[in-house]
């Protein structure tokens, strides 16, 4: 099976978030990247146990510039067999798809994975653009991924529970927590990985349709009011008259 | 005109009435597109929150979005569609993408208020560390509203049903199975949550959690490392990695307040922490805070809460 799974770029989730440029720049001073928690733990993990089970290729792609590969690397590392690099600033979500769909067309793969959110911008968006633009079915936040031939079967979570489906290849699945357990790169994945193919791909002319205006940080809280212990009555008197949320 | 997505199929929940809500207060005539089997006096209540039609594909059963966009993008071709409104939940958050390719239209995902007077839109970013305004730059425009953004609002009366299909074509995804555990609050639509983490030392005490969400008729939630070590179940998850909430209440217990978990839930109105240590950093998130034993606390709280809602009756 031809496995293509996209993989971003985020802050290290314990990065302070700060902007720049009268608040119109994400401050990148300081920042870890790391490969986003979602596309490196379910997508890129389950990638790799469907080709150790039944054989194939995983490839990766990202949309990003030439400071990402050390996050390329990373991703080669846990295992992935080559990546390709879109050389573009990944301008919004759209941008992204269609840079990725652009390289999918032309490259033909069974199965394309994505995280179910990056961590920085929260959209959800990448993977449905994708599977629009190839018109391909898309399971949406599967939780487990199982491969017969060119079934699938899927749980994914639905409003108030879980759903088992069930979809034939092509398809484009985005991978939420339950899909596979994290994987520690190892040293011999790290050598192996330098050695690894890195294909570098032009963009394609696409226009963005959203861009940021501006960025602010949440009001501060006020100072926290403490309550005894013995004095639950005054929390309770407190979320009904001061904070009306009882 | 806008059109807003509106997922019937176990009745009208409160995402229903925000987006609908959100519509109206846009300013401009509001038709909703739904699917599935909703009776058409539960259908034609959307009125009352600002609707002035509903149109309801009867064929289309919504598991799926790519048979959804084909129904939402005729409706929105046919009809002149602006704007383009879902909640940002799970049929949102696939729909909405696919449909912005589609009718080449920006989406602002996770909106959390009405456009500013430059008709950007303030949205969550960094998983709720920040926020950004954004713009589209086509002529129109999908917008999807994170649940608990607005109060919904009734402004008028009952409105017309139509029925439509043919649009829609047929559907890749085959459902094998579905289950829907019994009187649970999904989390992310929850008001009122109660949330517990490793200060709770063990999934055989969560019981007085249980009890103080039942007193409150809060759902309840967990931190990371509860969920990874198998004591919670994985959608139970907020923070970062998980679920992003933003309840009008969140009492969280024994949960430090690390930077990843705050990030989950510093949406909310209000934050109550019960923590054994005066300098856990989620004090300095909190509302109002208690330094004291979880074994203690929970139960006096449930007690008094109890207590108050007795006297309410």
């Amino acid at each position: 099976m031809k496995i293509l799974v996209c993989i971003s770029k985020s802050p290290d989730t314990t990065s302070k978030i700060a902007f720049t440029d009268g608040n119109t720049k994400f401050d990148e001073n300081g920042v870890q990247y790391i490969v986003n928690p979602y596309d490196e733990w379910y997508a890129l993990v389950r990638a790799l146990e469907i080709k150790e089970a039944g054989g194939g290729q995983v490839t990766i792609v990202t949309v990003g510039n030439a400071a990402d590969e050390a996050v390329i690397r990373k991703a080669l590392a846990i295992g992935a067999d080559e990546a390709v690099r879109i050389d573009a600033d990944p301008k919004d979500a759209y941008y992204t798809a269609m840079q990725i769909s652009s390289y999918a067309k032309s490259n033909g793969f069974d199965l394309i994975l994505t995280g179910k959110e990056t961590i920085n911008y929260n959209g959800s968006q990448v993977g449905g653009m994708i599977a629009e633009s190839l018109d391909l079915p898309f399971v949406s936040l599967a939780t487990k991924l199982d491969v017969n031939g060119s079934t699938l079967t899927l749980e994914r979570e639905i409003i108030g529970g879980v759903q088992v489906v069930e979809v034939s290849t092509p398809v484009v699945v985005s991978c939420a927590k339950g899909m596979a357990e994290q994987r520690i790169p190892n040293m011999r994945g790290i050598m192996a990985a330098r050695t690894k193919p890195l294909q570098v791909v032009a963009p394609v002319s696409v226009d963005e349709l959203t861009s940021f205006v501006s960025y602010t940080m949440p009001n501060a809280k006020s100072a926290v009011k403490m309550i005894s212990p013995d004095n639950m009555d005054e929390l309770v008197n407190l979320l009904h008259n001061e904070a009306k949320v009882i | 005109m806008i059109l807003v997505y509106v997922n019937s199929a176990n009745g009208l929940s409160k995402a229903a009435f925000e987006t609908v809500t959100y519509g109206k207060k846009l300013g401009d005539q509001v038709v909703v597109i739904t699917n599935g089997d909703a009776s058409p006096d539960t259908l034609a209540s959307l009125g009352e929150y600002g609707a002035s039609k509903v149109l309801v594909d009867r064929t289309v059963d919504g598991e799926d979005a790519q048979q959804l966009t084909r129904l939402v993008a005729s409706v929105a071709q046919a009809n002149g569609a602006s704007t383009i409104v879902f909640s940002h939940d799970l049929i949102g958050k696939a729909v909405s993408p696919r449909l912005s390719v589609r009718l080449n239209a920006g989406l602002i995902s996770g909106a959390v208020a009405l456009p500013e007077g430059d008709g950007s839109i303030k949205v969550n970013v960094f998983s709720g560390k920040a926020m950004g305004l954004v713009k589209v730059n086509s002529s129109s425009r999908i917008i999807s509203l994170l649940p608990n953004s607005i109060q919904p609002e009734k402004s008028g009366n009952t409105c017309a049903v139509e029925e439509t299909s043919g649009n829609a074509g047929s559907a890749a995804i085959k459902v094998i199975s579905t289950k829907k555990p019994e009187g649970e609050i999904p989390l992310p639509e929850a008001e009122l949550v109660v949330s517990a983490g490793r200060g709770l030392k063990g999934p055989e005490n969560w019981g007085m959690i249980e009890d103080l969400a039942k007193s409150l008729g809060a759902a309840t939630a967990c931190s990371r490392p509860v969920a990874d070590i198998g004591w919670r179940p994985h959608h139970e998850h907020v923070g970062q990695t998980g679920v992003a909430i933003r309840p009008n209440l969140y009492v969280a217990v024994g949960i430090s307040g690390a930077i990843q978990h705050l990030a989950g839930v510093n949406g909310s109105k209000v934050i109550v922490v019960v923590n054994t240590d005066s300098e856990a950093p989620f004090f300095k998130a909190a509302d109002y805070g208690i330094v004291g034993d979880a074994f203690d606390v929970v139960p006096k709280l449930t007690a008094a809460i109890n207590k108050f809602k007795a006297n309410q009756n």
